[in-house]
C-alpha cells in the first residue's frame, strides 16, 4: 500500500480548536503544503491575527508571531524588513484586516512589502459570536443587525481584494474559496503562486479566501458551503484582480 | 492494511466527507468518541477508489489514504 493523501508535516499534530466543518482548518492545510513543497518551511514566519485563528501558531510547525488586532501586516513589515531572506505571512480574518487593521493592510499594500496575506472573508466576527462585519452581506441577520443589514444606515459590503487591486504597488491580488475540491485545487494554486512570488523577491501577494462560518451562519457545513456559492460569491467574485509578473499564465 | 484510515480522536463529525465521497461509502460510526462525536467511518471498503476526495475535504485532517500498489 502507498500512501496517496496524509498530513503535511509541516502542521503540527494538535488538534484545532475550530468548530466542526470550518474552513480555517482547510486553508491551514493549503498554507503547509505551499510551504513544504517551496521548501521555504525552514524560514517561513506567520502572524496570527486576532479572530477564531488566534491560535493558528499552534497548528503550524513553522515560527510564528501574533498581532494585536489588526496590526498583522505591520508586524509583518517589521519581520520581513528585519530578514528579508524569510517568508512572512500574515493569516487575517475580515473582521481584523476589514475592519480594525484597515488601515494597515492598505499602506503594506501600498508599499509593496514584499510578504503574503491570506485573508478569510467569512462574513462575520467569529470569535466573538457572530457580530455584523465590514463584509457581512446586505440582508444578513448577525448579532450586530439582528433584522438584516441595512445599506442605508450600515454600508454594503467591502471588496477588499478589488480595493487593494487600485493600489500600484501589489504584484498579485485574487479571491478564491474552498467550497467544493475543484475550487480548494484553484486556491491552492493561488496560495502557492502568492508564496512564489514572495520566494522570488517579486512583491505583495494578497489571497483572499471566501469561507464559511457554519457555528455563526447558523447553518450545517455541507449547507453553509451551498449558502456560500448562491449568496457569497455573486457578491465576493472569484478571480485575479491584478498579476503583474503574470505567474498565473507561467 | 486498510485503503482509508481515520484518526477518530481529530474527527468532529461534521459530516462533510460523508456528503462528498463518490461512492458514498462512508457513514457516521453508532459509538462515540472521548469527544463525544459519533466519527465519520467506511462502511464497505470495496468500493474505496483512494481518490482521497474525503480526506481533502477534512478540515481537521483526520483522514489519511493509501492505494494499493501494482
Ligand atoms: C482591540 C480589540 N478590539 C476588539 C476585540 C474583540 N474581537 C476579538 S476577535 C474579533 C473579530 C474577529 O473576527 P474576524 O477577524 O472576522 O475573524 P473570525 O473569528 O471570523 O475568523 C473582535 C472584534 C479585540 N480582541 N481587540
Ligand atoms: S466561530 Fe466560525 S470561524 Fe470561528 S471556528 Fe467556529 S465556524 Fe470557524
Ligand atoms: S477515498 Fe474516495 S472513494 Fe474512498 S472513502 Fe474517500 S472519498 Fe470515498
Ligand atoms: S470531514 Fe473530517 S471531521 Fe468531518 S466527519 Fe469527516 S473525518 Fe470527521
Ligand atoms: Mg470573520
Amino acid at each position: 500500500m502507498k500512501q496517496v493523501f496524509g498530513k503535511t508535516k509541516v502542521l503540527s499534530a494538535n488538534p484545532t480548536h475550530y468548530c466542526p466543518g470550518c474552513d480555517h482548518g482547510i486553508v491551514h492545510r493549503l498554507i503547509a503544503e505551499t510551504l513544504e513543497e517551496l521548501e521555504v518551511a525552514d524560514k517561513a514566519i506567520g502572524i496570527a491575527p486576532v479572530g477564531c485563528s488566534v491560535f493558528a501558531y499552534d497548528y503550524f510547525n513553522i515560527d510564528f508571531n501574533q498581532a494585536a488586532h489588526g496590526r498583522a501586516p505591520a508586524v509583518a513589515t517589521g519581520i520581513k524588513r528585519t530578514r528579508p531572506d524569510s517568508i512572512v505571512f500574515t493569516y487575517q480574518g475580515d473582521g481584523d484586516l476589514a475592519a480594525i487593521g484597515t488601515a494597515e493592510i492598505i499602506h503594506a499594500a501600498n508599499r509593496g512589502e514584499n510578504i503574503t496575506v491570506v485573508f478569510i472573508n467569512n462574513g462575520i466576527y467569529g470569535m466573538t459570536g457572530g457580530q455584523m462585519a465590514p463584509t457581512t452581506l446586505v440582508g444578513m441577520k448577525t448579532q450586530t443587525s439582528p433584522y438584516g443589514r441595512d445599506a442605508a444606515t450600515m454600508g454594503s459590503p467591502i471588496r477588499v481584494s478589488e480595493i487593494i487591486a487600485t493600489l500600484e504597488s501589489p504584484a498579485y491580488v485574487t479571491r478564491v474559496t474552498v467550497n467544493t475540491i475543484a475550487n480548494q485545487m484553484k486556491a491552492k494554486k493561488a496560495i502557492k503562486n502568492a508564496f512564489t512570488l514572495q520566494k522570488e523577491k517579486k512583491g505583495f501577494s494578497f489571497v483572499e479566501v471566501v469561507c464559511i462560518c457554519p457555528t455563526n451562519w447558523g447553518k450545517k457545513p455541507t449547507d453553509a458551503h451551498k449558502w456560500l456559492a448562491e449568496n457569497m460569491l455573486p457578491v465576493f467574485p472569484l478571480g485575479t484582480f491584478k498579476d503583474i509578473h503574470g505567474i498565473e499564465k507561467a | 492494511m486498510s485503503k482509508w484510515v481515520i484518526n477518530e480522536n481529530l474527527c468532529k463529525g461534521c459530516g462533510i466527507c460523508i456528503e462528498r465521497c463518490p461512492m458514498k461509502i462512508l457513514a457516521f460510526a453508532e459509538h462515540l468518541t472521548p469527544k463525544g462525536v459519533h466519527p465519520s467511518s467506511m462502511t464497505d471498503e470495496s468500493k474505496c477508489t483512494s481518490c482521497a476526495i474525503c480526506a481533502k475535504s477534512c478540515p481537521d485532517v483526520a483522514i489519511q489514504i493509501y492505494k494499493e500498489e501494482k
